[in-house]
């Protein structure tokens, strides 16, 4: 009996130091910002989003953003409720994500301030759509905050957005997506 | 004996901990994000179209410092046949717009050739949709309007008021998008009417707009509506107005197409001087066009 509950205490301590080892590794931060870009001779279309929630693992390097597409601002109000009702369909589909990896988080020194880059590659999910996407990560360290920035391009079409023949024109095919966030690690 | 079960026992228990500590650290399903947007609140858009059914408002307002640009046509009547070119030989007209004043708050100004008459509103958006945390099921608006009517005086020669020339026009205005393609609305109205033809008729007249609208393409959906005015109130010429149509969406443009037995673009009108019957073919084709500009 005493042998069992000294089993049971070890597993719970092993798993408690585990559980402080494994959080105290990650950043996060629920205020990082999106922004997408659409050149075309016709129209220039601008959008961000102040609202995203991203996070990675120092250790395993996984990354992770989430973001509403309803959350998307506009300069033009009309745009931005065609972009969420008949491009987006955010009713249908509210969320767009990012699940992949710093392809090198080891060689980023997290308690060292500095500038590294990385290659970052995942899986960028719009509307149901899943599609590899990478590109280059540039991290600046400051003082145990990390600003991470990215930039990235897709294609609408690849994304199940659905452009009608006469609007084609002002919507370009490769969109500019700018990623940029503050992360602080939640343990300090 | 009994020692080394627990031993054993203990082993196994690290060993499933140890996989599962790590098939965590390195799968995938890993999720650093507390995403629960359940939490969020998100307002209903795009109701309607724009922010007329087809004759009467819907819920729908312009953004702030946004106008809204309408030209409004009603043809004749189709019923006259082909030597009118059903209808399109006559045509009435408003020109108009509404301007954000902020995104709940409009204003608008018109003018229809319509008893040359002069119209302004002010419409507010006191509840929107919603859902998430503190839902809200309906979206509701007030809206009144005034119209003036510029004719010369069908009696100079007696003494008439300025104020013979006004109508109004106050509705609540609620609607609730039932998905993503349907949407209804319910628009209780008061009319007044500042001059009557005659001591039988009343000055207030209650009615009760009902419209709908269900979206059949992307940027294309049929619009219904209909005014139905509580009975012993007015001439009995007078019939209920109803409108169908369809609702064209292009961009920064709206293209409204439809058919109504109403003559009149503006509150008062169609509301009480609709004398058309649609079995009588007395019907007109119309069309609104709205065009955002954004300052």
């Amino acid at each position: 009996m005493t042998m069992k509950k000294i089993a049971l205490a070890f597993t719970a301590l092993l798993s408690l130091f585990a559980f402080i080892n494994h959080s105290g590794g990650i950043y996060k931060t629920n205020t990082g910002n999106i922004s997408f870009y659409s050149y075309t001779p016709v129209k220039d279309i601008r959008a961000s989003n102040h609202k995203v929630k991203t996070a990675f693992s120092s250790e395993s390097g996984q990354l992770q953003f989430s973001c509403l597409i309803k959350d998307f601002e506009f300069k033009n109000a009309l745009m931005q409720e065609h972009f969420n009702e008949n491009y987006m369909e955010s009713t249908t589909y509210p969320k767009a994500t990012f699940d992949g990896f710093i392809t090198s988080v080891s060689a980023i020194d997290f308690n060292k301030d500095g500038t590294y880059t990385s290659e970052v590659t995942g899986k960028l999910k719009i509307k149901d759509v899943s599609k590899k996407v990478s590109t280059t990560g540039t991290f600046f360290v400051t003082g145990g905050i990390v600003n991470a920035k990215a930039t990235f391009n897709v294609n609408p079409y690849d994304y199940n957005v659905k452009i009608p023949k006469m609007i084609a024109p002002k919507i370009s095919e490769s969109i500019e997506i700018i990623v940029d966030s503050d992360y602080t690690s939640n343990n300090k | 004996m009994q020692n080394f079960d627990y031993i054993h026992v203990l082993r196994i228990k690290l060993i499933l901990f140890l996989a599962f500590f790590y098939s965590n650290v390195f799968s995938q399903d890993l999720n650093l994000i507390d995403d629960n947007e359940s939490k969020e609140k998100i307002y209903t858009i795009a109701t309607f179209k724009t922010n007329r059914i087809v004759n009467g408002h819907s819920i729908e307002t312009v953004a702030k410092n946004e106008f809204d640009f309408k030209i409004s046509h009603r043809f004749g009547v189709v019923g006259n046949g082909f030597y009118d070119l059903f209808g399109l030989d006559y045509a009435s007209m408003r020109m108009g717009g509404d301007f954000g004043i902020t995104d709940n708050l409009n204003v608008g100004l018109g003018r229809s050739t319509v008893q040359k008459t002069y119209d302004g509103f002010i419409k507010y958006k006191f509840l929107k949709q919603s859902k998430g945390q503190k839902s809200c099921p309906i979206t509701g608006v007030i809206m009144s309007h005034m119209g003036i009517n510029s004719l010369k005086w069908t009696n100079p020669e007696r003494e008439n008021l300025f104020t013979s020339r006004l109508h109004f026009t106050h509705q609540l205005l609620i609607a609730r998008k039932f998905s993503k393609n349907f949407s209804a609305q319910i628009s209780p109205t008061l009319t007044h009417l500042n001059i009557v033809k005659n001591n039988n008729l009343a000055n207030d007249i209650i009615s009760i707009g009902i419209g709908a609208r269900q979206k059949i393409l992307t940027r294309v959906s049929v619009n219904f509506e209909y005014y139905y005015i509580l009975t012993d109130q007015i001439d009995e010429n007078s019939v209920n107005a109803l409108s169908l149509g369809f609702d064209i969406e292009t961009g920064g443009h709206v293209f409204q197409l439809f058919f109504t037995n109403a003559n009149s673009p503006f509150e008062k009108g169609f509301i009480t001087d609709t004398r058309g019957k649609w079995i009588d073919g007395d019907v007109r084709f119309g069309f609104n066009i709205a065009r955002i500009f954004d300052f």
